[in-house]
């Protein structure tokens, strides 16, 4: 055993628990913040209502049971119109990545499309299927369509050709060349694709259920501004936030587990 | 794999003649070796990009077993040939035949790049290399051996990003040599690596090539490696075959030994002198 090996070890203090609490300091610090600006009557109740009060607020919607199923019919829009744009954007995505033909055919088109702000189609959307359920999830497929389409394509098309080559000489068929190369090599563009659209999706949804809706978070919203119930306006605010936070923690968390191989994501 | 197949054609001549095959025991150094390497005969060979013929004619035979080292400055066409003779590319002209047939696992390239998947870990990628026998019951065993040969066993589980450039290398030469190949052609495989790395990385290619058997095919701009590990150095110029000389020294060869340096010195000589002359090398 040499002199160094004797020695005790030096540490960096590690707190286990601190790592998970660490991002959460700065909303806890806003909110007592908010709070004490309140109490003090820094801040007039009628522009902005105490954390307390929106907690109240939360509190009885819960009670009545109206916020539930509020945030549970955002959800299954959320969820049915990411699935549907989400989808279909990734079948082209994969269809124009691999081939050449399809890519002709149908990039220009889909590249024109992308440029008119899917809000824009809002007032048609309304002409076109009134404020039923099928507005919503067509604004929100249409608004996640194009980033998962254009990362996929992306992904596709940058993955190492000396791969691709690669695989070919050791006798891959074309089914195995895209599961074992092109796939996982066009994936981190893919989860790129995907945050992006979850993104959008709350965005394209509260939007379309502010201007029509009856029911949802976003008509939530825009029915206590009609009573002037600014607590509840407040509360719809914070829980996008939260719902947006765990859209993206769940991609996060599915990006973690599918690239493990990644640098980026290798515990040292 | 349709390039590969095309080489099924049995090279009449070369079978006719049974001294190949004496000539090729001859370069199996190590007694027990399997002789399984694979005859090559090129004939007329000639290779154009568009308006630019990078081969201009190679005529060469190639005996079962011999490791052959071809060299050139960048650009004279080493690496077209080595990518004709693996398949990768198909010939303008003439032919490239195979003593037996080949099927597509008996020839294999070794890369410069290791070329390895990322998302998949080191015991995966070398299973890749057995091609059509991936699925085979023994895939894992084999693949398995093949890590053990070239002293990453117990790398099996890691992913290659944590891998160094010498041992990415070496995944890269199980994944050649766990298809047991019978040619297995080399484009620059240690161009990428230091000094040191280099010369274990030779040694081990010595080995492997002297236990196994197969036909050996390096391409290299460096003549001392070629010269420490070839039976027979070919040198392009222009597209041709310029010179070919026979490095008739004992294995295991010293390194910096008089007649490595020597020969080394002649090569480089004629690498020099030829290439005076042309103007599109430089």
């Amino acid at each position: 055993m040499s002199l160094i090996d004797s020695l005790p070890r030096v540490r960096a203090p590690r707190l286990p628990r601190a790592d998970g609490l660490i991002p959460w300091i700065v909303p806890l610090a806003i909110i007592v913040i908010w709070q004490l600006a309140c109490v003090t009557g820094f801040v007039p109740a009628r522009v902005l209502p105490a954390p307390t009060d929106v907690a109240l607020a939360g509190w009885k919607l819960l009670l009545s049971g109206e916020l539930i199923r509020n945030i549970w019919v955002s959800f299954w829009r959320a969820s049915i119109g990411f699935l549907i744009g989400g989808g279909i954007g990734f079948a082209f995505g994969l269809a124009n990545g691999l081939s050449q033909l399809s890519a002709k055919l149908t990039d220009t088109t889909l590249q024109m499309v992308r440029n008119i702000p899917h809000l824009a189609l809002i007032p048609l959307v309304i002409l076109w299927f009134g404020i039923d359920e099928s507005a919503k999830l067509f604004l929100v497929a249409l608004g996640v369509f194009f980033p998962i389409y254009l990362n996929t394509l992306h992904g596709i098309r940058t993955v190492d050709p000396q791969l691709i080559e690669m695989g070919r000489i050791y006798g891959m068929t074309d089914g195995e060349l895209f599961r074992r190369v092109i796939f996982p090599g066009a994936l981190p563009s893919i989860f790129v694709g995907l945050r992006f659209a979850l993104g959008i999706m709350w965005l394209t949804l509260i939007v379309a259920e502010t201007i029509a809706a009856s029911s949802g978070l976003g008509y939530m919203a825009m029915q206590a501004r009609e009573f002037m119930l600014i607590d509840v306006v407040v509360l719809s605010i914070l829980i996008y936030a939260l719902l947006g936070k765990l859209a993206d923690s769940a991609s996060r968390a599915l990006e973690r587990l599918t690239l493990s191989w990644h640098p980026a994501f290798q515990k040292h | 794999m349709q390039e590969v197949l095309r080489f099924r054609s049995l090279d009449a001549a070369a079978v006719a003649r049974p001294d190949f095959v004496e000539e090729a025991r001859r370069f199996h150094r190590s007694p027990d070796a399997p002789a399984r390497g694979l005859s090559l005969t090129i004939r007329g060979l000639r290779k154009s990009f568009g308006d630019n013929e990078v081969l201009r004619g190679i005529d060469v035979h190639i005996p079962a077993g011999q490791f052959v080292a071809i060299v050139g400055r960048s650009g004279c066409g080493k690496s077209t040939l080595l990518r004709l003779i693996a398949g990768l590319e198909k010939p303008t002209a003439g032919s490239i035949s195979f003593g037996e047939e080949a099927r597509a696992e008996d020839i294999r390239v070794m890369f410069q790049e290791p070329r390895l998947l990322p998302w998949a870990r080191v015991l995966s990628n070398v299973e890749v290399g057995l091609g059509r026998e991936r699925s085979s019951a023994d895939a894992q065993a084999r693949a398995e051996k093949a890590l053990v040969e070239v002293g990453l066993g117990d790398k099996r589980g890691q992913w290659p990003s944590v891998l160094s450039g010498g041992q990415k290398q070496r995944v890269a030469l199980a994944r050649a040599l766990v298809s047991q190949p019978r040619v297995l052609a080399f484009d620059e495989p240690l161009g990428a690596l230091d000094a040191l790395t280099r010369i274990s990385m030779q040694r081990l290619l010595e080995r492997v090539w002297r236990d196994q058997g197969f036909t050996a095919i390096l391409v290299t701009h460096d003549v001392s490696e070629a010269v420490a590990l070839a039976d027979r150095v070919l040198v392009i110029e222009n597209g041709r075959i310029a010179h070919d000389f026979n490095v008739d020294i004992t294995r295991p060869r010293e390194r910096g030994s008089a007649g490595l340096a020597a020969l080394e010195g002649a090569i480089l000589k004629n690498l020099l002198e030829g290439t005076e002359d042309t103007s599109d090398d430089l």
